[in-house]
């Protein structure tokens, strides 16, 4: 009998063109860029070379795109050097012959929301994309990796990349979560467990029985922030789960072709007896809803805990780091986090801004009317469509939420979305790093439930107090 | 792509840890197109105030304005996947830097821009950290032929480097030619795949 193989193994082995002291050139089956992508057209323009495969790359205008004014196109881009990163993108994509989902698209949206949704990303495949949340995809069973503008830059001109076989880290999440345990609060639980660096040089499959029963949207907040925890990718073998989700998309396989892919599919998941180079377990039973109280997502607690005292620090320089944490968030040591009060509310990104988090937040919204700014901002221009269609913008806006249209918005705050120095917010997205919504911009992250808590009591709140009522 | 093969110069202590890439290049310089002004993008709310004035930061004391050597806390670099980090270091004349421990992403932006990190043990890193503050200014060398750090004391730390990514460095060869050496061998994988996953092709040129 063969040697066992992991999913993750089985995929590298796959696409492995040829290997060189330690390196391997991997061909790539997607490759997804967005408007930051220019410096990689341009290093091609220098070296006179083309784009080697552009029928499998695709791009999006996700991170540049504002907000609002979006139904007047181009001329709704109030900011002229926007207006000009969009127009880079099309006359770049045009030129090299590549599939835009640019502003005016019905598809438009995420580079990390769109591709499940169309069902390009599939099980198996080795997607690269230009943000290092490409890890999401990984929700499906395929090996997706973030890359930087060189390494995208090669992607383009070879339709391979040469990597380092990372190590395999098989995290267990079992136990059913209990009420307002949502998947964000269990991957910042993990995250809060393992550390920042927690998987660095590994990529993360997910297993366990609480993952088993997640939904795949579900499974794409956990892989999502695998970056968070040091990991390049993170994965979750394909199930009936995956292939129910994919059946019938727009780039899914039909007919005989969807049997052939779906008897290939069903040959991925990790063998019996495979080893992982590292296991790590945990009881999400015990989980409670989560939000960060410092500035890197491995600062994570439940909402009922408080934030660190730095002298309680093991060594010094987890205790500086945790002073200057707190410093940045004025916080002080042992501060309560449920209370602590927000001036706004960003509901939305790669991490939570699919149909399923919307549903989520909304069920919260419908109970009270927001007190401080509260922006909903859909992941895709087909996540808007359906929220729209379920009644769920109506119930936002009648709570007093801003309604938005699809990008990312206030996650990446290039595009104008962005808050004022010391301001606090509560928010969906994977990075609360000083600066990522502005200078100075103070972020809690949490669940799209709980960002709708702290909308309607103006705090961070414990969204099981909603559920009560 | 600049090759590097030795360097002696002046080093600057960043003592903090889980230094990000948005601290590195704040996103709103990323419309920035690649070039001299990312000199002053680098560490940007770290060094400057919100009126252009500069902060007391030690990139902008004395001798560490010349550094082409910075020595940091561990996860140097972790979190976005932007360039910009890189590019920033470049144009500020940083083509070495020395921590415990790198962002994965960060790391390979390095290697594709002709820029040396070099991992060292924590205690070691700290140490010449220390003897960095001690005596503001002081030399350091890497060589990377030898792969060995000498701190101002003298003393000498070994380092490891994956051979690919030496030879890459010390020859100045960038990926996409190293690759297209070997356009056969993608062509026929390629059409392996094409045999194998045919569902995946049908629609492709
Ligand atoms: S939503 Fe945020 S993390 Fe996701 S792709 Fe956009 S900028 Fe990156």
């Amino acid at each position: 009998m063969n040697q066992p193989l992991t999913l993750f193994e089985k995929i590298w082995t796959s696409h492995v063109i040829l290997e060189e002291e330690g390196e391997a050139l991997v061909r790539v089956d997607l490759a997804l860029i967005h408007e930051g992508s220019f410096h990689a057209f341009r290093v091609l323009d220098e070296a006179k070379r083309p784009v080697a495969r552009p029928m499998q790359v695709y791009a999006f205008a996700d991170h540049y795109v504002p907000s609002t004014g979006r139904d007047r196109g181009a001329a709704g881009v109030a900011d002229a050097g926007l207006r000009e990163m969009l127009a880079l993108l099309e006359k770049n994509t045009a030129r090299f012959d590549i599939k835009l989902f640019g502003l005016n698209d019905e598809h438009q949206g995420i580079l990390h929301v769109v591709p499940p949704e169309l069902g390009m990303t599939q099980p198996g495949l080795i997607v690269a994309g230009q943000d290092s949340h490409s890890c999401t995809h990984g929700a499906l069973g395929a090996w997706a990796l973030g890359m930087g503008a060189s390494e995208m830059t090669h992607v383009l001109a070879t339709q391979a990349a040469w990597l380092r076989k990372p190590g395999t880290m098989r995290i267990a999440l079992d136990g059913a979560p209990t009420a307002g345990v949502t998947p964000k609060d269990i991957i910042l639980a993990v995250i809060a467990k393992i550390g920042a660096a927690g998987a660095n040089e590994h990529v993360i499959e997910y297993a366990g029985s609480t993952v088993a029963a997640l939904s795949m949207e579900a499974r794409m907040t956990v892989c999502n922030m695998s970056v968070e925890a040091g990991a390049r990718s993170g994965l979750v073998a394909p199930d009936d789960t995956t292939y129910a989700y994919l059946e019938g998309k727009q780039y899914a396989p039909r007919g005989a072709a969807w049997q052939e892919a779906l008897a290939y599919w069903k040959t991925l998941p990790t063998d019996p007896g495979a080893r992982y180079d590292r296991e790590v377990k945990i009881d999400v039973a015990q989980l409670s809803p989560m939000v960060t109280w410092g500035i890197s997502p491995e600062h994570a607690a439940p909402v009922t805990g408080t934030a660190p005292d730095p002298d309680a620090a093991p060594d010094a320089n987890k205790r500086a780091e945790t002073q200057t944490a707190l410093e940045y968030m004025g916080l002080a040591p042992g501060a309560s986090l449920l209370g602590i009060p927000v001036d706004h509310v960003f509901i939305g990104s790669c991490t939570n801004g699919r149909i399923e988090d919307l549903r989520e937040a909304a069920e919260v919204a419908r109970r009270g009317r927001a007190v401080v700014p509260a922006w909903v901002v859909p992941g895709s221009a087909g996540v808007k469509r359906q929220a729209e269609k379920e009644g769920l913008a109506d119930v936002f806006r009648k709570a007093g939420f801003e309604w938005r249209d699809p990008g990312c918005s206030m996650c990446s705050a290039y595009n104008g979305d962005e808050l004022q120095p010391g301001q606090r917010c509560a928010s969906t997205t994977n990075r609360n790093f000083r600066g990522r919504q502005g200078r100075g911009v103070r972020t809690h992250l949490m669940s799209p439930a709980m960002a709708a808590a702290a909308a309607i009591t103006g705090r961070l709140t414990d969204v099981r107090e909603f559920m009560k009522a | 792509m600049e090759a590097f093969t030795k360097l002696t110069a002046i080093a600057a202590p960043i003592d903090e840890i889980n230094v990000d890439t948005n601290q590195l290049s704040p996103s709103r310089f990323s419309k920035t197109p690649r070039g001299p002004a990312y000199a002053n993008i680098l560490l940007h709310d770290a060094r400057f105030n919100a009126d252009g004035s500069e902060k007391d930061y030690v990139l902008n004391r004395g001798p560490f304005r010349k550094a082409a050597i910075l020595v940091t806390g561990r996860n140097f670099g972790c979190g976005s996947s932007r360039e910009g980090a890189v590019y920033g270091l470049h144009e500020f004349g940083v083509r070495c830097v020395i921590a415990p421990s790198f962002g994965e992403i960060f790391l390979n932006n390095c290697y594709k821009n002709g820029l040396l990190p070099v991992t060292l043990p924590e205690d070691a890193a700290a140490d010449i950290r220390r003897q960095l503050r001690e005596r503001p200014g002081a030399q350091v060398t890497v060589d990377l032929p030898q792969q060995t750090v000498t701190d101002p004391g003298g003393k000498l730390h070994r380092f490891e480097i994956k051979p690919v990514r030496k030879r890459c460095l010390v020859e100045g060869l960038d990926d996409i030619s190293r690759t297209l050496q070997y356009q056969e061998a993608i062509t026929a994988c390629e059409a392996r795949d094409r045999a194998s996953r045919p569902w995946l092709w049908f629609n492709r040129a």
